[in-house]
């Protein structure tokens, strides 16, 4: 079945928004588990039965990033030569905090010493704060515009610097960032922990989501009354073959409500957002923190799509030469290889989900301080 | 003009990171296997002592992995923080098969490796070995598609250059995926990599055995180590990379700057044994050789020629020229001036564009390069000889001690007196690192034999890099290796300590360190130490 190209282009839109979604609601998970695990761990053997809630599926989870970051690399390559090499210092710190994972949650219970152990546990809270808060500020700065041109060849230059990223609007994009994984973190422990770690977990539900809502709602009214967004004004057919040096684009203080306005059913994704977090603190609330975790899911999901909504078509606009922003019509890559990999994600994606669900069922259980003591050599 | 020290350290950065990464790959590709074979035997014969095999060397595989995994995120980042333009220029073929690598194979092995090491108590013995298979399948199955996307570097099929879009485009996925320098590329890297695992596993297993200690345990190690060796050793010699030199440009220059064959000799041509090679005189001073062999390793006959560094060089020089034109053409066409005419001249020089971007090093618009210009670039069409020449030789060599020592470890092994031969299990032990270097070394050739290209013909490294500044690469550059010397010195704190442990880091019980110091219930001890006494002879 031949797909159009343009279609092909918004469902590639839709895609690496799913792989998003999946990486925040999966990896999201074991990342604010990570963030929370100095805090809700108050000796060695319950950091053990945090760790263990996510031990086997820390891995598979980080899939979804490394398999957003491939898909953006073959579905919009100058989006990702252009954010990755401009936000160089960003993405590296991100790299270098993820770093502490896979041998944090490896090696930790190796050895049975105190400060060897609980230098990972802080290596482990590095791994899941500050990738979850580089990820926010890169979104914070998506939605201000990028500076950045491409010259004749399309090769990109950043002209901003590092420092130029934290700026007072797109650390709070970080602030909501980590507060929704840790809030889903805490859900799921609740779930999968048995007391004390369960009733801890419970009570950071509250702050947490509180603090995601607020955050969520200060930025959105930040975004409507204090950040221009950008319009196109003028670009070549939408099957066109890309070229992102052709069309018009300028910035415009309702640039990222024009969507809203012009299709307004694209209102339900900050619904979401909101109605899942809220009724997510409620479940938690009333100890039903299976529930909590599913609408935290939908809550994260609504987050996401809430800025994908607000900035569509574009995918990174450039504050010093609008016209050179990237779009999700002109960013893209051939033809071809969106077919190619479009027929990949549809087969694949259902397979992924089918097995990763089966782990979960597998390994479904409360993680307790006994099980931990029993399996010594074997848990981590 | 970018920065030349940029780019210098740019490639530093790659090279030492991905050197690094391979560092843990290849255990993972092959001692997966070898667990999967640990682990069918425990589940076919029900054997303890097969289960314990398949969790000591699972830990040993954990400490590895966890490594792999870490050192593996740099390289997904790194194609587009340090070579933006690499990454505009050709994501369109090269980004899709890193994509689907994800969605077919990386998902696939990470999400069972969780399993496997937590899984024992909760999944049944055949879902557990199911668990244990699909990593290994999975990892092998994520080695298939990366050397897929590095093949097409070296021989970029299936893909044409489009102005339009000023990078290039995929034409036939199917070129891509049976492309047959990825495909030599595969079996050979794939190969090595069991090579690794088992002489890993055969050298820990020599040190036990020559202590003494856990000797069944060893013993059944080894064995099963042993087979699966020789079975790669000698699918790496026979099926090397070597047979891929035919295909391609650049294999070509490399198999010259490999043999250091400056002139093309009448068919079949020598082998240098040693030599000094000289990119400076374009000569090898003090040349040992060997008539007819080169002939016959490198085209199986004898009367095809190898053709030498020098007609290369010349050949090179012509379609330089060619790409001046080609790129010529391109300015216009980007600037508006699409004219049938300029049309027919691009489409007519196309395929040497890439040879006119070798230019940017020296002038800004290729264009308009002087004689002297092109001179230097055509010298630079080349890479440089001296390094390939001899890291190809010590790659050889250490295929070659391996294949002796694995030969004799077979036979002594099938003769049962392998206890016995303390001189070869001494050889075994200080072996560990051979198949290291052997594959370090044999990347080295691939990737520094393929300079000055990113991609083959296509892509000059010089205007790959990222437009950043000498500057910040030296300072990422000294991250990098300030965190990563942090982790390979615990890591390999770990694997000594594991290693030295042995089987009694399971806690069982039935091991040699738990049975020195366990004093309570010693009946119980002394009859597993005879049992296992009695499965060891």
């Amino acid at each position: 079945m031949p797909l159009d190209y343009e279609v092909l282009k918004f469902i590639w839109w839709v895609l690496v928004g799913v792989l998003f979604i999946g990486f925040a609601v999966t990896d999201g998970l074991d990342m604010g588990v990570g963030g929370l695990l100095p805090f809700l761990g108050k000796n060695d053997l319950e950091r053990r039965v945090i760790i263990n809630t996510v031990g086997p599926h820390w891995d598979g989870n980080q899939v979804w990033l490394i398999t957003a970051g491939g898909a953006i690399f073959a579905a919009w390559p100058l989006v990702y030569a252009t954010a990755f090499s401009g936000f160089y210092f960003a993405m590296l710190l991100a790299l270098f905090a993820l770093f502490f994972r896979p041998v944090g949650f490896d090696y930790r219970s190796k050895i049975a010493n105190p400060i060897w152990r609980s230098a990972w546990d802080w290596g482990l809270f590095i791994g899941g704060v500050v990738p979850a808060l580089v990820f926010g500020i890169a979104f914070g700065n998506l939605l201000q515009g990028v500076p950045f041109h491409l010259d004749e060849f399309l090769r990109p230059y950043y002209t901003g610097s590092f420092w130029g990223l934290l700026n007072p609007f797109a650390l709070l994009t970080g602030v909501v960032s980590v507060a929704m994984l840790m809030l889903h973190g805490a859900l799921w422990l609740q779930l999968r922990t048995a007391d004390p770690i369960a009733t801890r977990a419970k009570a950071w539900v509250k702050p947490l989501g509180l603090t995601t809502i607020a955050t969520f709602a200060l930025a959105g009214i930040w975004l409507t009354f204090g950040i221009d967004g950008f319009k196109v004004v003028s670009m070549p057919a939408l099957d066109a073959v890309p070229n992102p040096l052709t069309k018009q684009v300028v910035i415009d203080s309702s640039g990222w409500l024009v969507n809203y306005r012009d299709y307004p059913l694209t209102l339900l994704f900050p619904v979401l957002g909101f109605a899942g977090l809220g009724f997510a603190v409620s479940m938690s609330i009333q100890d039903r923190p299976g529930l909590g975790l599913i609408l935290s899911g939908l809550g994260i999901t609504g987050i996401i799509m809430t800025v994908g909504a607000a900035m569509f078509p574009f995918i990174m606009p450039s504050s010093t030469n609008p016209n050179n922003s990237l779009i999700a019509w002109d960013a893209t890559s051939s033809h071809l290889t969106l077919t190619v990999m479009f027929w990949a994600a549809v087969i694949f994606i259902p397979i992924i989900l089918v097995y990763t669900t089966w782990t979960y069922y597998k390994m479904w259980r409360r993680v307790t301080i006994e099980e931990i003591q029993a399996q010594d050599t074997l848990a981590y | 003009m970018l920065d030349s020290s940029m780019i210098e350290l740019s490639r530093w950065q790659f090279a030492s990171t991905a050197m690094y990464h391979f560092l843990f790959v290849p255990l993972t590709l092959g001692l997966s296997w070898i667990l999967v074979i640990m682990e069918s035997v425990y589940v076919m014969t029900g054997r303890e002592i097969y289960k314990d095999m398949t969790k000591f060397w699972g830990k040993l595989f954990g400490i590895n992995f966890a490594l792999g995994v870490t050192t593996g995120l740099t390289m997904e980042f790194q194609f587009g923080t340090n070579w933006a333009y690499y990454s505009h220029y050709v994501g369109d073929v090269f980004g899709a098969p890193l994509a689907i690598e994800g969605l077919m194979a990386f998902f696939l092995e990470s999400t069972f490796i969780g399993l496997f090491f937590l899984g024992w108590e909760r999944l049944s013995k055949r879902q557990h070995l199911t668990v244990t298979f699909l990593t290994a399948f999975g990892s092998n199955l994520s080695a298939l598609w990366i050397l897929i996307a590095n093949g097409w570097m070296q021989n970029p099929v299936g893909s044409e250059f489009s102005f339009e879009t000023m990078r290039m485009e995929m034409t036939s996925f199917t070129e891509l995926l049976f492309n047959p320098v990825a495909q030599v590329k595969f079996v050979h890297t794939v190969a090595a990599g069991y090579v690794t695992a088992a002489m890993f596993v055969m050298g820990i297993s020599s040190w036990y055995l020559l202590k003494g200690r856990d000797v069944a345990f060893a013993k059944r190690s080894f064995s099963v180590a042993v087979g699966f060796a020789l079975a790669s050793i000698l699918s790496v010699i026979l099926l090397g990379d070597e047979s891929g030199y035919e295909i391609g440009e650049i294999q070509r220059v490399k198999l010259a700057a490999i043999e250091s064959e400056w002139h093309t000799e009448p068919a079949p041509a020598a082998f240098t044994i040693f030599g000094i090679p000289s990119n400076e005189d374009e000569a090898t001073h003090n040349a040992i050789k060997v008539p007819w062999l080169l002939g016959l390793i490198a085209t199986r006959s004898l009367d095809e020629e190898v053709v030498g560094l020098k007609d290369l060089i010349a050949k090179h020089e012509i379609r330089i020229r060619s790409g001046m034109i080609a790129y010529d053409a391109l300015h216009k066409l980007r600037n508006g001036e699409d004219t049938p005419d300029i049309r027919a001249v691009f489409t007519q020089h196309k395929a040497d564009l890439g040879y006119g971007l070798l230019l940017k090093r020296y002038v800004d618009n290729p264009a308009q390069a002087n004689e002297e210009q092109i001179k230097l670039a055509a010298k630079d069409s080349i890479p440089q000889v001296a390094p390939l020449f001899w890291s190809f030789r010590v790659m050889v060599m250490c295929g070659f001690w391996m294949l002796l020592l694995i030969a004799l470890g077979f036979y002594y092994n099938a003769k049962r007196t392998l206890q016995e031969q303390r001189w070869l299990l001494w050889m075994f032990l200080f072996s560990i690192p051979v198949p290291w270097i052997g594959v370090e070394t044999g990347w080295f050739v691939a990737e520094f034999g393929r300079q000055p290209w990113a991609i083959g013909e296509v892509l000059p490294t010089y205007i790959a890099a990222s437009s950043l500044t000498a500057q910040e690469i030296m300072l990422s550059l000294t991250g990098f290796i300030t965190f990563y010397t942090i982790l390979f010195l615990i890591e390999m704190f770990l694997m000594f300590k594991f290693s030295r442990l042995g089987p009694s880091s399971l806690h069982t019980g039935r091991y040699f360190h738990e049975r020195q110091t366990n004093h309570l219930g010693g009946g119980a001890i002394a009859a597993t130490a005879a049992t296992q006494k009695a499965q060891g002879e």
